[in-house]
């Protein structure tokens, strides 16, 4: 039955795609029913993936697809199920907020088709890589949901830019799918066959496994964009339409982590310490970088993709504590840190997607994306301002907000580290913690600028001020289920992570430490008298603190608000270009931080009639880059023109030459064969 | 009763949070020959504060009006947590330190954004330099944390100043480096000299003034209240935490009350001790605070490796 439902899901989003073609060549077919299937493949991925977690049961399944005698495995275990809620629920949401915000494209009749089929292609793919029980099956999957978002990102192809952005995207997937393949490979040299089960009772050596643990973390980094191998993401992630941003952003890095988790915790037959050490620095060193250059952009979506790296990196150095904690013997903590990890992966679905159809409702009432062109915007779209401060609060995790939880979770993991006998472990773990800290508090800075400086203050430009709320209802509901969602999970986690933690048992067969509990108004990660978080209690008191405070003090209705220019400190004239600007609010960071970036930046100055002193003209220019695109990509570009145009000496256009190549390969092969 | 104790500790704490203020003031005055202001002044100031009609500015959006509720509850919260006159009491099982922290964070996001609410530049500045402090602050601040909660293996507070009274006085080198820290990050944190000055109103040297120029009446009182709470709790948190000898362990009248003078005791020495730091040392550049923090940083580090390296059991 649940198999039915998820097979149903993919199945849905395929149809979803194959009715944008058919209303391509008629016309009469009804275009919307394309949004009510994908929003149907949501909801039974919702259904599915739920039913799975309540009822966990690994479900196997053959399908006679493919090549005629490798059939396709399929498997549907917690693991799957969770990622499949994730993806259901992001699915579903952009189901409703689709129809509205596609409405130009939707007048080109072509347009319209190619950016639904390839949707439905995409999430179809995403939830076959879920359900894949074998390597082909999963890389044939993989590859369909890599080619169908190459085909949206680069979707508004007519610009340059944008294609250069899709192209960078392909190549990047690509090889991080030869190294996925290669991963594969490495372990299924050692077992017989390539299904899922067979790769786990491979005998590897443990050379052989930690060359396959390389691989697939730089295979499955590269689609889920750890540093340094995360560079395609801030430039596929702008250009693609918003709600495409947000699956992408949302849903697909989910994917690649799940393909982390899949091959690391389960395929691979052991887990060793030095791994979590690798999965720890790496995600470390992304978490921090990401939210610096996250914190540096202008363009609104680019800031957002940059953040998916940091929250992928916090990810990612959870597992690295999990994977740690599990090559120690201590399973309980291992646990504890997988249900960390996999939450924070799960808020990180809910208001990242949020926050990308906040940017794409932003860019619809606006055509604007620019923060620094922005501004006022609380008064002119109030119901959207109150969704994304929502989604600003979660992601800087504020207390009373999903974000929070997860990190908090991650916070007491790491502070178990006194159970390790290895030093340098108990040392390493506390300052990633820091390091964690400081990525968190970072992230409230560059959510503060970003909420800001866009709905606060005075507009920026016309655009700005011309702004009007959106009044399609889905296009607002969608964002606002998933802002539900966030205050709900942060107020009663439990709910959620009970269900994770049927994903950890079936993953690493053991359960939380013996005293922790998970009820619906206390979290208790390790053991009552370690810590304990009671958010309902918390939002009890909060609403009788200030309740109380605002009743006692607006009683007096001598001290009705009183309504006044803003002070101008007597010189009149304030401007909209008097407020600070996203360059001006984050230059203290930058200085500070300023080896982390490359930044060039000029002051060019005009004088007036040759005098020193008379500035007639200022003229600034800012431009930060990316360290990793000058110090890893571009040599390794150069690199490989310089290898490519030795290889095209070779190509001569004389066809004796090409006659005398035949003739040698010829004589090479006669003389390989006689030997 | 344990909850109608942790209630009413908390509404001391708040009640208290202005007296504080005004003896810091107090201490100062007198350390640089001036007469100073009654020990009440605070109350009044605040009450002034409230019969007054705000003025809000026509850009304003809701969220001006909102953020000093929402600071002062957040306040009010972590003043909660706090043990401040006993241990174990119920509300300390509702959040740890990290929360504390959050509570912390949450209170300055809402100032930052009051900042940018009203668009002037002022504003701005402030807002873009208090962000800049904490994210520093708060690593350090959670450094040194960690070093007492890795100590005691437990997040909870009132957990961890039990442990530290069960064990007695041991001297452990870790503490002492996570004290220094603890009390550098007080300093950023609650807005005080070298870093920030409360009493300055000077466009280059501001930093909370600057986000709450736009504020007057109830709103003023309300994010003037709160920073008086925030600057007790780091008191009351560094005193208890590193020193709680003292504080109540049973609900006894007599040892709430003995618990009382002794934190009294504590406060007024830290206050005087504050005091003396602000006269001797001057306000620091704004982009010396990295390096101020930074050593913060360091010292929670070199505590936590103490703890790792000396003192652990393993």
């Amino acid at each position: 039955m649940i198999l039915f439902l998820a097979y149903s899901a993919v199945l849905l989003s395929f149809a979803s795609g194959g009715v944008a073609i058919a209303h391509l060549y008629k016309p009469e077919v009804n275009k919307q029913l394309v949004f009510w299937l994908l929003g149907a493949s949501g909801l039974m991925a919702i259904f599915a993936g739920l039913g799975e977690l309540i009822y966990p049961e690994i479900r196997l399944d053959t399908l006679s697809l493919g090549l005629p005698w490798i059939p396709w495995h399929v498997h549907f275990d917690s693991l799957s199920a969770f990622f499949f809620l994730i993806i259901g629920i992001a699915v579903f949401a952009v189901s409703l907020y689709a129809p509205h915000y596609t409405h130009h494209e939707q007048k080109n009749a072509e347009n319209f088709a190619v950016l639904s089929l390839f949707t439905g292609l995409f999430v179809a793919g995403m939830m076959l890589v879920l359900l894949a029980d074998d390597a082909f099956m999963f890389m044939i999957a993989w590859e369909l949901m890599s080619v169908a978002s190459y085909f949206l990102v680069a979707f508004q192809h007519e610009n340059a830019a944008n294609r250069r952005a899709a192209f960078l995207y392909l190549l990047m997937a690509e090889v991080g799918a030869l190294l996925i393949i290669l991963a594969f490979g490495v372990v299924a040299s050692f077992s017989d066959g390539f299904t899922f089960d067979a790769l786990r009772a491979s005998t590897i050596p443990t050379t052989w496994m930690s060359i396959a643990f390389v691989l697939a973390l730089m295979g499955f980094g590269m689609k889920a964009g750890l540093v340094p191998i995360h560079v395609w993401l801030p430039e596929a992630h702008p250009v693609a339409p918003s709600h495409i941003s947000a699956l992408m952003s949302g849903v697909m890095l989910k994917v690649a982590l799940y393909g982390l988790i899949r091959f690391c915790f389960d395929l691979l037959p052991e887990v060793h310490w030095q791994w979590g050490v690798v999965l720890l620095i790496v995600g470390t060193v992304s978490a921090l970088s990401g939210i610096l250059y996250a914190m540096m952009q202008q363009n609104l979506k680019r800031l957002l993709a940059y953040s998916s790296v940091e929250n992928i990196g916090i990810i990612v150095m959870v597992l690295g504590l999990s994977m740690i904690f599990l090559a120690n013997d201590h399973e309980e903590l291992a646990t504890l840190a997988l249900l960390a990890a996999l939450f924070h992966a799960f808020n990180h679905a809910l208001f990242k997607n949020l926050l990308f159809l906040g940017a794409g409702m932003i860019h619809h009432q606006t055509h604007e994306l620019n923060i620094d062109m922005l501004g006022g915007l609380i008064k002119r779209m109030p119901k959207t301002s109150v969704i994304f401060l929502i989604g600003c609060m979660s992601i800087s995790s504020l207390p009373l907000f999903n974000g929070f939880v997860s990190e908090w979770l991650a916070f007491q993991t790491a502070l178990q580290v006194d159970v390790l006998d290895n030093g340098v472990l108990r040392s390493l773990i506390p300052v990633s913690a820091a390091a964690l800290a400081l990525t968190a508090a970072l992230a409230a800075a560059c959510f503060v600028k970003v909420f800001g400086l866009i709905f606060l203050g005075v507009p920026r430009s016309r655009h700005a001020e011309k702004a009007k709320e959106i009044e399609d209802k889905g296009m607002l509901a969608a964002p606002a289920i998933l802002a539900f969602l966030c205050f709900f999970f942060g107020i009663f986690p439990s709910s959620i992570l009970h269900l994770i933690d049927n994903v950890a048992k079936q993953l690493l067969g053991s359960n939380l430490p013996t005293e922790a509990t998970l009820s619906l108004f206390s979290l208790v990660p390790v053991a009552p008298h370690e810590a304990s978080y009671a958010a309902p209690l918390i939002l009890i008191g909060a609403l009788i603190a200030a309740g109380s405070v605002f009743w006692l003090l607006t009683r007096n209705s001598e001290t009705t608000m009183r309504i006044a220019p803003t002070w101008d400190c007597g010189f009149g004239g304030l401007t909209p270009r008097m407020q600070y600007t996203s360059s001006a609010f984050t230059m203290p960071l930058r200085r500070i931080f300023a080896p982390a970036f490359l930044i060039d930046e000029k002051v060019e100055k005009t004088m007036r009639e040759n005098t020193l002193q008379n500035v007639a003209d200022v003229r600034y220019t800012l431009h930060i880059q990316d360290h990793c695109w000058v110090r890893v990509y571009q040599p390794i570009e150069r690199g490989v023109n310089v290898v490519t145009k030795q290889v095209g000496r070779i190509q001569t256009g004389n066809i004796r030459t090409y006659l005398g190549y035949s003739l040698a390969t010829l004589i090479l092969l006669l003389w390989v064969v006689s030997l | 009763m344990n909850w109608l104790i942790a209630i009413l500790q908390t509404a001391l704490f708040v009640a208290l949070a202005p007296l504080l203020a005004g003896f810091m003031k107090f201490c100062k005055c007198r350390l640089q020959n001036r007469r100073a202001p009654s020990l009440l002044q605070p109350y009044r100031d605040l009450l002034k504060l409230t019969c007054k009609q705000p003025v809000i500015s026509e850009d304003a959006s809701w969220l001006f009006c909102v953020a000093p509720y929402i600071i002062f509850t957040a306040m009010v919260l972590a003043a909660s947590v706090v043990p401040f006159i006993a241990v174990d009491l119920p509300t300390s099982a509702e959040a740890d330190v990290i929360v504390l922290v959050g509570f912390f964070a949450f209170a300055r996001f809402f100032l930052a954004l009051a900042g940018l609410d009203i668009g002037t530049a002022f504003g701005g500045m402030g807002s873009s330099r208090e962000m800049t402090i904490s994210s520093l602050a708060e690593p350090a601040m959670l450094m040194a944390v960690f070093t007492l909660t890795m100590t005691a293996s437990t997040t909870n507070l009132s957990g961890a100043m039990e442990y530290i009274l069960s064990e007695g006085v041991v001297l452990r080198p870790s503490f002492v480096f996570a004290l220094f820290a603890l009390l550098l990050v007080a300093v950023a944190e609650t807005g005080r000299i070298p870093i920030d000055n409360p009493t300055t109103h000077l466009e280059l040297t501001m930093i909370h003034e600057a986000m709450i120029l736009e504020y007057s009446g109830r709103h003023l009182a309300l994010i003037e209240w709160a920073s008086q709470l925030k600057f007790m709790l780091y008191g009351v948190l560094i005193s208890n935490i590193f020193f709680p000898w003292g504080i109540a362990e049973s609900f006894g009248l007599s040892a709430l009350g003995y618990g009382l003078l002794v934190i009294s005791g504590k406060l007024i020495l830290l206050c005087i001790f504050l005091a003396f730091t602000e006269t001797a040392v001057a306000k620091m550049r704004l982009f010396r605070v990295q390096e101020y923090l930074g050593f913060a940083y360091l010292l929670g580090l070199l505590g936590m490796l103490s703890h790792i390296i000396l003192e652990s059991t393993r």
